[in-house]
């Protein structure tokens, strides 16, 4: 039997209401230092290390009989399908071959006209290879989380990538693993540069799960349909020249001054497990200050000297 | 079966804290489980649901507290705002607090009902912070308020049954 008709003369501590209050207020606070300051970054971390394990046990619960039956059915495969798939890969080898050759003829001349006009080479950034271990539980955000974290150092800001385009962005680094804020993330900025035309504008995430806008365009924009959009660089936090977003619609109304443009990120945003984690960006040189320095009143102490 | 579902008994039945804790564990670990896209949105708050529980059912072992400490490993989990999810259960639990006596008067059957409102509330805290907070909101989140009610009276029978000693030698 349970002590649930307590005599009043027992000291319960303060009432609901009261306790309501107390706790509503710590936990306001708490969403104003967390929104507008970072120094509740290192009480995450280490709440987040005994959680994380569970979490991933929890998604591992999951998708584990899935992987498990994967290796099942792959090897009862039938060696007919096998030689016939032999086939297919032969004969798509000899087509990409072919294909190689050609571009290591242009990574040549391409090559040769870079220094010609003694442009700086793009660079070849290095790559870590990272897993996504689950997805955000949060149906208002598009994140994911990465089996790379501070300890391969991994950085705040290096973006993530898979083999055909940007995926998203590293926000938030701990210790073994890494949260990725995707570009179809509400209000994720990418800077881009229309392949077709050069134009240069920037792609936000729409919140929605598989598209992105264009805002701020002016009707008259030379865009259409189909054009992809290619990172432009600018920012100094994306690589310049990787696919991001593919035009999908465009809707011209002369009662609005921007035209409304829908694209699609050309990456699997949604679809792929192994992403690529892109770092050691070259620093972009700081913002000249040379401007500033004459508004200061330099000959006073001079002056002051003379007499 | 109506005997089972008897009211008096129910409400006082034992509880040890260890069996409290293995079910908020249980809740959470189901949360964490890798849900994605409408699935997301359909799914229950089992956290939620279990703290409701808890709050009406012994509300001098589990409180306001409590589901403030769990709402922020919540917060954490989900990286959420600091607060967020506490917020809302803290909310959640208070008003589990407040009516504990009222929704005792309901046979379990009818409980969902009274639940539903709760449950809406606590979620309508957490969309309303993040409104405030990034200006944006999607209407299928509050389908996750009325899986929830849903799934009361299920879980409200588990528990239910997991309390329960076998008294009678002619059960097994």
């Amino acid at each position: 039997m349970d002590n649930t008709n307590t005599f009043r003369f027992f000291n319960r501590g303060p009432s609901a209401i009261v306790r309501l209050i107390f706790f509503a207020l710590i936990s306001l606070m708490l969403l104003f230092v967390d929104a507008r300051y970072k120094h509740l970054e290192s009480i995450r971390t280490i709440l987040a290390l005994p959680i994380q394990p569970l979490q991933r046990l929890a998604t591992d619960l999951i998708t584990e009989p899935g992987v498990l039956w994967d290796h099942f059915s792959n090897y009862l495969d039938t060696q007919g399908r096998l030689s016939l798939e032999n086939e297919q890969m032969r004969l798509k080898h000899t087509q990409d071959a072919t294909q190689l050759l050609q571009l290591e003829i242009l990574q040549s001349e391409n090559t040769r006209l870079r220094t010609m006009f003694e442009l700086s080479q793009h660079l070849d950034y290095p790559i870590k290879m990272a897993e996504i271990i689950y997805l955000e539980r949060d149906i208002f955000k598009r994140k994911v989380f990465l089996d790379k974290g501070s300890q391969q150092e991994v950085v705040a800001g290096q973006v993530v990538m898979d083999e055909i385009g940007i995926v998203g962005q590293v926000t938030r680094v701990y210790p073994w693993m890494s949260e990725v804020t995707l570009i179809t993330d509400k209000d994720h900025a990418v800077p881009i540069q229309m392949l077709r035309t050069g134009l240069r504008a920037v792609v936000f995430g729409s919140g929605n799960i598989s598209n992105l806008d264009l805002r701020y365009m002016p009707s008259s924009a030379d865009i259409q349909v189909d054009d992809t959009m290619v990172t432009s660089g600018i920012d100094g936090t994306y690589p310049p020249g990787i696919p991001v977003a593919k035009v999908v619609k465009i809707e011209r109304d002369p009662a609005y001054p921007f035209a409304q443009i829908t694209c699609v990120p050309i990456a699997g945003v949604d679809q792929q497990r192994q992403l690529m984690i892109i770092s050691g960006l070259k620093k972009l040189p700081a913002i000249p200050k040379d401007e500033v320095k004459p508004l200061e009143p330099k000959g006073k102490k001079i002056k002051r000297g003379k007499p | 079966m109506i005997d089972q579902f008897s009211k008096d008994q129910e409400f006082q039945l034992p509880a040890n804290t260890g069996f409290i804790v293995l079910s908020l564990f249980v809740a959470l670990m189901l949360n964490w489980l890798p849900w994605h896209g409408l699935w997301l949105a359909m799914r229950p708050d089992f956290v939620a649901l279990v703290l409701l529980y808890w709050c009406t059912h012994k509300p001098h072992q589990i409180g306001i507290g409590v589901a403030w400490a769990i709402g922020i490993l919540a917060d954490v989990s989900d990286s959420s705002l600091f607060g967020q999810h506490a917020l809302s259960y803290s909310v959640l639990a208070f008003g589990g607090l407040m009516l504990h006596r009222r929704i005792q008067m309901f046979d379990v059957r009818e409980q969902p009902l009274q639940v539903f409102p709760l449950v809406l509330i606590s979620y309508s805290v957490f969309a309303s912070i993040h409104w405030l907070m990034r200006g944006s909101l999607s209407w299928e989140y509050f389908l996750g308020s009325l899986t929830s009610a849903l799934l009361w009276l299920p879980m409200s029978l588990l528990l239910q049954k997991m309390r329960r000693t076998r008294n009678n030698p002619n059960e097994l």
